[in-house]
């Protein structure tokens, strides 16, 4: 099995095929959307592939030490142009065609007028444990 | 197995162990792990005396760890010497413990945390499944939170008003996993209001139970936040709203008011009412008026705006939202919802899709968005029927 990070971006990834945004949409489609994600999950707690989901606000900023006994620095709140990101599920899956294939599906969620939203999620590898058997 | 006895006993269990001899942190530990030894044992083998049984086994893991702490051995040959000390049988140890786990010292996280230990009987993994965080950090959460009490004398008289703030932050944590904390937060409360002859206490109860009566309606079948207003009333739980309104009423007799009661006296008044028309709002107001003169706070004023729209109309309502910070948590979401019934749905809408954006919590978030959702929708469709109010909260 291996672990695989499903990021969602509020900015930053290229833009979804049906990018109406979610408060112009009917508020029975907003509530078609949530089922589909509670479903998802769940589904893949009952597969056992299930790890964790986390949404983050969009609120945030960055911050750097400016060094010994100064206040750290802050560049925010989120300028417009930079990645924001919304949330992640982790998988823990057989292949990387699988969580290809979860990541397609998570992206296929109902958005503005029932149809798919078809938004770009990133797909990243969790580095693996280092298996004893090639000591 | 009776796991609601064992959480019961777990206090006096450890105020026998600290009468004994052993200090605060040693007892707590021993009695912590005779409580994962018990929930492993009682099953099979439930003991005549569930009491004595904790006892013994606290007490002989504590004194395993005193002999397997080497550096110790001074204070094991004392313990051994003289097993009987400390506070005498009079003090209440349940009543004692409350205090000592929410001393002013700690942080609000810890003391939670060790509340729900010392005195909830809780395992740390239960605990750290509740919050969220992994097993590890809620042990030295508790760990640390042990050491910055370990000077604090067992038998000192602590603050009721701190112990109550821990019980309502338990409260509304609300639940997540296997513990039900407003539940728990119930029973903390219950079984310290029979300890203790507080007004406020019975204030924070009344409150808690009057709160509890309405969470069968608060989500719907998806887990959508419904607001009180759309509730269906037929839902909530009359018997604890029975109780909650019974304690209240005789704490409020007392003549000594203070910040619970308050509140408690305003989720009363939303119990009373059959349908939300019916709500008493001008009554409302004045308690919010209470509330903001005894404590002052910020959230408490933003409420009195919803109420007051309620009572004088959005206009008043809105205009009583002005006077304060508009960087207040939800401070939007009300100017939305009183935008909305001045009759401005544009602006109610825009101000719905900023809450939304600003929400502290996934339900809250969805709710904003859909009724912003909900505005624009009618918004495009005027006359249409494709969204009624009713559709959708």
């Amino acid at each position: 099995m291996a672990k695989y990070l499903l990021l969602k971006h509020y900015r930053g990834a290229p833009a979804s095929v049906n990018d109406v945004p979610m408060d112009q949409w009917t508020p029975e489609e907003v509530s078609a959307h949530m089922r589909y994600m509670n479903d998802f999950a769940a589904k893949l707690e009952g597969t056992g592939e299930f790890v964790d989901s986390q949404a983050l606000s969009p609120q945030g900023t960055f911050v750097r030490s400016d060094g010994e006994g100064r206040p750290p620095i802050t560049d925010g709140p989120f300028a417009e142009t930079k990645d924001l990101i919304a949330g992640w599920m982790v998988i823990d899956v057989e292949t990387y065609e699988r969580a290809l294939e979860l990541a397609g599906e998570l992206s296929a969620a109902p958005g503005a007028g029932g149809k798919p939203i078809h938004e770009w999620l990133e797909v990243r590898p969790f580095y693996g444990v280092c298996p004893t058997t090639t000591e | 197995m009776d796991e609601a006895l064992l959480r019961a006993l777990t206090p006096s269990v450890i105020g026998v162990l600290v009468r004994r001899g052993a200090d605060f942190a040693a007892a707590e530990d021993a009695v912590q792990d005779a409580l994962i030894e018990a929930l492993r044992v009682w099953p099979r083998d439930a003991p005549a005396d569930p009491k004595g049984w904790l006892v013994t086994v606290a007490w002989r893991k504590f004194l395993d760890a005193v002999r397997a702490d080497t550096s110790r051995r001074d204070r094991e040959a004392r313990v051994e010497e003289e097993p009987v000390s400390g506070p005498g049988e009079a003090v209440d140890d349940t009543l004692q413990l409350y205090f000592l786990c929410a001393h002013p010292s700690l942080t609000p996280a810890s003391a939670v945390a060790l509340t729900l230990r010392a005195v909830g009987g809780l395992t740390t993994r239960q605990i750290a499944q509740a919050y969220l965080v992994p097993e590890a950090t809620m042990a030295q959460r508790i760990s640390r939170a042990k050491r910055t009490v370990s000077a604090v004398r067992f038998n000192q008289p602590g603050d009721v008003a701190t112990v109550l703030r821990v019980l309502y932050l338990v409260f509304n944590e609300g639940y997540s996993g296997d513990v039900d904390l407003a539940a728990e937060a119930i029973r903390l409360t219950r079984q310290l209001a029979a300890r203790i002859n507080h007004e406020e206490v019975a204030g924070l109860l009344a409150l808690m139970l009057l709160h509890h009566a309405r969470r069968p309606a608060r989500t719907d079948a998806e887990g959508r936040l419904v607001p009180l207003a759309e509730q269906d009333r037929g839902r909530w739980d009359t018997r604890l709203i029975v109780e909650g309104v019974d304690i209240l009423q005789a704490a409020l007799a007392r003549d000594r008011l203070g910040e619970f009661q308050t509140q408690a006296a305003i989720a009363a008044l939303h119990a009373d009412a059959r349908t939300a028309q019916e709500t008493d709002w001008v009554q409302i107001v004045e308690w919010y008026d209470e509330l903001v003169r005894l404590t002052g706070s910020p959230v408490a004023r933003l409420n009195r705006a919803v109420a007051v729209g309620e009572a004088d109309g959005p206009r008043a309502g809105l205009a009583a939202l002005a006077e304060l910070d508009p960087d207040l948590p939800r401070h939007t979401a009300v100017a939305a919802y009183l935008q909305e019934r001045d009759g401005d749905l544009a602006t109610a809408a825009r101000l719905y899709a900023q809450a939304a954006r600003s929400a502290s919590s996934l339900p809250e978030r969805d709710h904003l968005t859909r009724q912003a959702a909900r505005l624009n929708a009618r918004l495009r469709d005027p006359g249409g029927f494709s969204d009624s109010l009713a559709s959708d909260g």
